[in-house]
């Protein structure tokens, strides 16, 4: 009934018989947030409002320096072959895609003219296209006119499989078109609802086709300008370190009315996170450090009398136990977690639900991550409108304890259960890293309760999360009963988030195991949701659909999400800086500025 | 002599092909990959990943490319880094000259403090200064480098405020810019000349001890030299031999040993190449900065070999 309403609702804001404020009102009178309103609105074909931007100087420049501190420096420049956050984000200063995504999730034009909607004829009714217009007057840093053949042309180069560009995903399956010199089509094989993957974020930034058009394919690594960029971001490359340094300075001929503010750039690599707190709340020698995944009660004390404060940004990244639905210990045809195997205990329904009973997401919130996470049931955290409202975590021993019992798992002399002279032993593992032993801990610490004796791995990052087909600690080889990490989800969108679990990417030997589906976990109902879900055009049974997703993995006990973690930035308190949990930290640097 | 230096240059030959062989293949058996960042990416597909595999040879087997990369680095070739698609002598030579004055600055602080204070010790044995000298020394090398350099960065920079802690390249030039340069080494130089000092000057203070109790120091003194002559002439000339080698032999190592400081103190040099590169699974880039190591020693090996003789005409070359 909801649904309905919603849907008739939406469709008088579109035809303009209510006003978008009455709707959000609305909305919030349901108990819905302004934001995800908003949202709502925006995937039901309404354009999209754009946050009132904060941005107060009324002139360029004039704002001296800015230094950003990134414990691991950028080692590239090219956003095309950017390996990790920290090459995007360096990147980022330089080029610019068609539309970022701000604060409160709603996409911002930054080199397009306006962002794509329905009633602007930008968006195809059945999905398949969409038109982009692009920003007239726009120059690259050399003076050259940026136009849709620039546009056309990193589509051509990131989609490439010859160029080897880690965008590739984004522009695979679709051609892109050259209108006339400011307007693009996209057109796609399938209905796509989420559109704005293509010349949007870290991935979308766009690349002179005067500078690069040699360097295509297999020539794409010699490009001098993979080290000294050349784009038409509000601030212009002087000099580049990899892994140490990006010196810029202010665009003059900036597209954007006042900004940037910033005079000149500097962002320092290197150390390590708790030192670059320190830089910047404590001794204030530089204004912004980078993702400080640092233990929260050492930034309540580098914050009292500080020159800085931490500042937290909302996305859906999701730390997680996965529990493992093949046997690890037992090899068939030469392949460990085979999926001819079942596993012999967690093939067990309610050994699973026991287990999720034993991770108490209090306590590790409390004494691990503080202001950085939230407790959570769910996978797929957000944005709001996919948030599952159907699940609720809870810890109990002695529910476990019942279930385990249950399930014909009998305590032993020694306090360990057993059944048919075995006993309930599981080894879990995960990356080295401070506060993943601590929770592995707490965990450990339940199930000896519970009668459940843990064994604890923990293997270095660099293997761990390593594509290394011959290493067997590797997360996808997953030759454990359970494993924890942290994906991190990357765009505000669920669909490449959930399309992990489709059963045809199950882990194996025969894919060298780069299927994501590591917990080799395979369900009907999930695979018909998720590949529903990419062709809905509808947006309210699209999300439906993301949350019954989500609602399956939660039934099934696939993983048992842990903590719902929130992008931690350090800051001066005199700057003001435009962060989205959605986009990367540098994504709106054209809207910083500082308060004097 | 020519002759001599060229005889032990073709000797290193070999055995810088033995240490390159062994790094090599340590390094292809050591675990991880430099595209793992990559991995946990929904956005990258698995193809990708493996393109990137083949296209840096990473799926050849071991001997094929250590015969890449000899073939290569005999062209002068360093080959290129996988993480930043550039070449890895660029990369070196980028970092440099940073290296050499930090380190080049501690360790000529570290030759200022010891030989004076060891020699000096050495001539009073046991007296007040002597007794100072030898318990800072202790103290001095028995406290790490990343101790010093935080207790360092928390007295000066977060108590005092005086001095930053981030090393970085400050632009511009003249008085202002040299004077900054100067203000912001001045931590982790004195973080790694002092912990150098302190061994040094033990190190000088005991070879002095050993040559100033020698019959021909006694002869001269008997003749009636002054003591500040049969110090610096006859005493410390001799004394020097070993501390030579200790200094000529520590210069590859204070590279190595710099990655900490370098590390608190973000000071964009080799070590920290080298340390980011590993933790990055950068092979090429490992390799090269390992080898440079290894070269160095070699190098530092000979020089120190010509030195002796420069100090001591005894030890000829053959």
């Amino acid at each position: 009934m909801f649904d309905n309403n919603l849907r008739g609702m939406i469709d008088d804001v579109r035809d303009g018989r209510m006003d978008r404020r009455a709707f959000v009102k609305r909305m919030i009178a349901v108990g819905l947030t302004a934001p995800l309103a908003n949202q709502i609105l925006a995937i039901g074909g309404v354009a999209m409002a754009q946050s009132p931007n904060p941005y107060k100087p009324t002139k360029r420049g004039g704002g001296g320096p800015l230094k950003l501190l990134w414990w691991q420096g950028p080692t590239l420049l090219n956003p095309h072959f950017a390996t990790g956050t920290k090459d995007q984000d360096g990147s980022r200063i330089f080029y610019e895609p068609l539309a970022s995504w701000d604060v409160d999730g709603h996409l911002n034009p930054i080199l397009a003219a306006e962002i794509p909607s329905i009633q602007n004829g930008g968006l195809a009714a059945d999905a398949k296209s969409v038109v982009w217009k692009l920003k007239p007057g726009v120059k690259w840093h050399d003076g050259k006119p940026f136009s849709a053949d620039d546009v056309v042309f990193t589509w051509e180069y990131a989609s490439d499989p010859a160029t080897a560009a880690v965008s590739s995903a984004t522009y695979a399956g679709m051609t892109v078109e050259k209108v006339d010199d400011l307007t693009v089509r996209i057109k796609f094989k399938d209905p796509t609802p989420f559109w704005a993957n293509a010349f949007v974020g870290a991935y979308g930034c766009i690349i002179p086709k005067h500078l690069f058009a040699e360097f295509k394919g297999g020539k794409s690594r010699e490009a001098s300008t993979n080290l000294k960029p050349v784009g038409t971001g509000p601030y212009k490359f002087i000099e580049f370190k990899p892994g140490d340094l990006i010196r810029g300075e202010i665009n003059q001929d900036y597209h954007m009315a006042n900004r940037p503010y910033f005079d000149t750039i500097e962002m320092k690599g290197g150390g390590d996170a708790v030192s670059a707190a320190r830089a910047v709340i404590q001794t204030g020698e530089y204004d912004f450090a980078w993702n400080i995944q640092v233990e929260d009660e050492v930034l309540l004390r580098l914050e009292k009398g500080g020159k800085g404060k931490t500042l937290y940004a909302v996305g859906g990244d999701i730390e997680f136990i996965a529990i493992n639905f093949t046997d690890p210990n037992t090899e068939v045809d030469g392949e460990r977690s085979s999926m001819k195997t079942k596993h012999p205990i967690l093939s067990d329904q309610r050994v699973r639900q026991a287990l999720a009973l034993l991770v108490d997401r209090e306590s590790i919130k409390k004494v691990i991550y503080g202001r950085a996470g939230r407790a959570t049931a769910n996978y797929l955290n957000g944005p709001e409108e996919f948030v599952s409202k159907n699940t609720k975590w809870e810890f109990s021993v002695e529910k476990a304890s019942a279930l385990l019992e249950q399930a014909g798992w009998k305590a032993g002399s020694d306090g360990i259960r057993e059944k048919d002279g075995k006993k309930l032993k599981l080894l879990y593992q995960t990356s080295i890293n401070g506060p993943r032993q601590k929770t592995q801990a707490i965990v450990k610490q339940a199930c000896q309760k519970a009668g459940i004796d843990v064994e604890l791995k923990s293997v270095v990052a660099s293997v761990f999360f390593s594509s290394d087909v011959a290493n067997p600690d590797t997360y996808s080889h997953f030759y454990a009963d359970i494993e924890m990490f942290q994906i991190p989800m990357t765009q505000p969108d669920p669909a490449l988030h959930m399309r992990r679990y489709h059963s045809r990417n199950v882990a194996t030997k025969e894919n060298k195991w780069q299927g994501p589906n590591f917990p080799r976990w395979v369900n009907k109902d999930y695979d018909a949701a998720v590949d529903a879900a990419d062709t809905e055009t509808d947006p309210i049974k699209r999300a439906d659909l993301y949350i019954k997703c989500n609602d399956l993995m939660w039934q099934d006990t696939v993983m048992i999400p842990v903590m719902h973690r929130l992008a931690v930035e350090a800051c001066s308190n005199t700057v003001r800086p435009a962060l989205s949990g959605w986009a990367n930290q540098t994504d709106n640097l054209q809207d910083w500025y500082r308060e004097t | 002599m020519s002759q001599y230096i060229l005889r032990r240059l073709m000797i290193a030959i070999p055995s810088l092909l033995g240490i390159s062989v062994v790094l090599f293949v340590v390094l292809a058996l050591a675990p991880g990959d430099p595209f793992s960042e990559l991995a946990t990416n929904p956005n990258v597909p698995p193809e990708v990943q493996a393109a990137l595999r083949t296209k840096f040879g990473l799926d050849d087997p071991i001997y094929l490319r250590y015969l890449h990369w000899l073939a290569a680095m005999v062209q002068g070739d360093w080959g290129f880094s996988f993480v930043s698609r550039i070449n890895v002598d660029t990369l070196i030579l980028q970092r440099l000259p940073t290296t050499l004055y930090v380190i080049g600055s501690a360790q000529l602080l570290a030759l200022l403090i010891a030989i004076p204070v060891g020699v000096y010790a050495a001539t009073r044995p046991y007296s007040l200064f002597d007794q100072l000298a030898n318990t800072f020394a202790f103290i001095g090398f028995s406290l790490p480098t990343f101790f010093t350099g935080i207790l360092f960065i928390l007295v000066f920079s977060v108590k005092l405020d005086w001095l930053p802690f981030v090393y970085t390249d400050v632009p511009g030039s003249g008085i202002p810019w040299l004077l900054e340069m100067i203000r912001q080494a001045i931590m982790p130089v004195m973080v790694l000349g002092l912990f150098q000092a302190a061994s040094m000057t033990r190190f000088v203070r005991s070879a002095m001890l050993d040559v100033i109790r020698l019959d021909y120091v006694t002869t001269a003194r008997a003749k009636g030299l002054g003591q500040a002559k049969v110090i610096v002439k006859h005493v410390m000339r001799n004394a020097m031999i070993p501390v030579v080698t200790l200094i000529a032999l520590q210069m590859p190592a204070v590279f190595g040993g710099a990655i900490v400081t370098e590390q608190i103190f973000r000071i964009p040099g080799i070590g920290s190449l080298l340390i980011s590169s590993i933790l990055a699974n950068d092979t090429p880039v490992v390799m090269a900065v390992t080898f440079v190591f290894a070269c160095l020693v070699v190098l530092f090996n000979l020089i120190a070999d010509v030195l002796y003789g420069w100090l001591d005409p005894r030890i000829s070359f053959r």
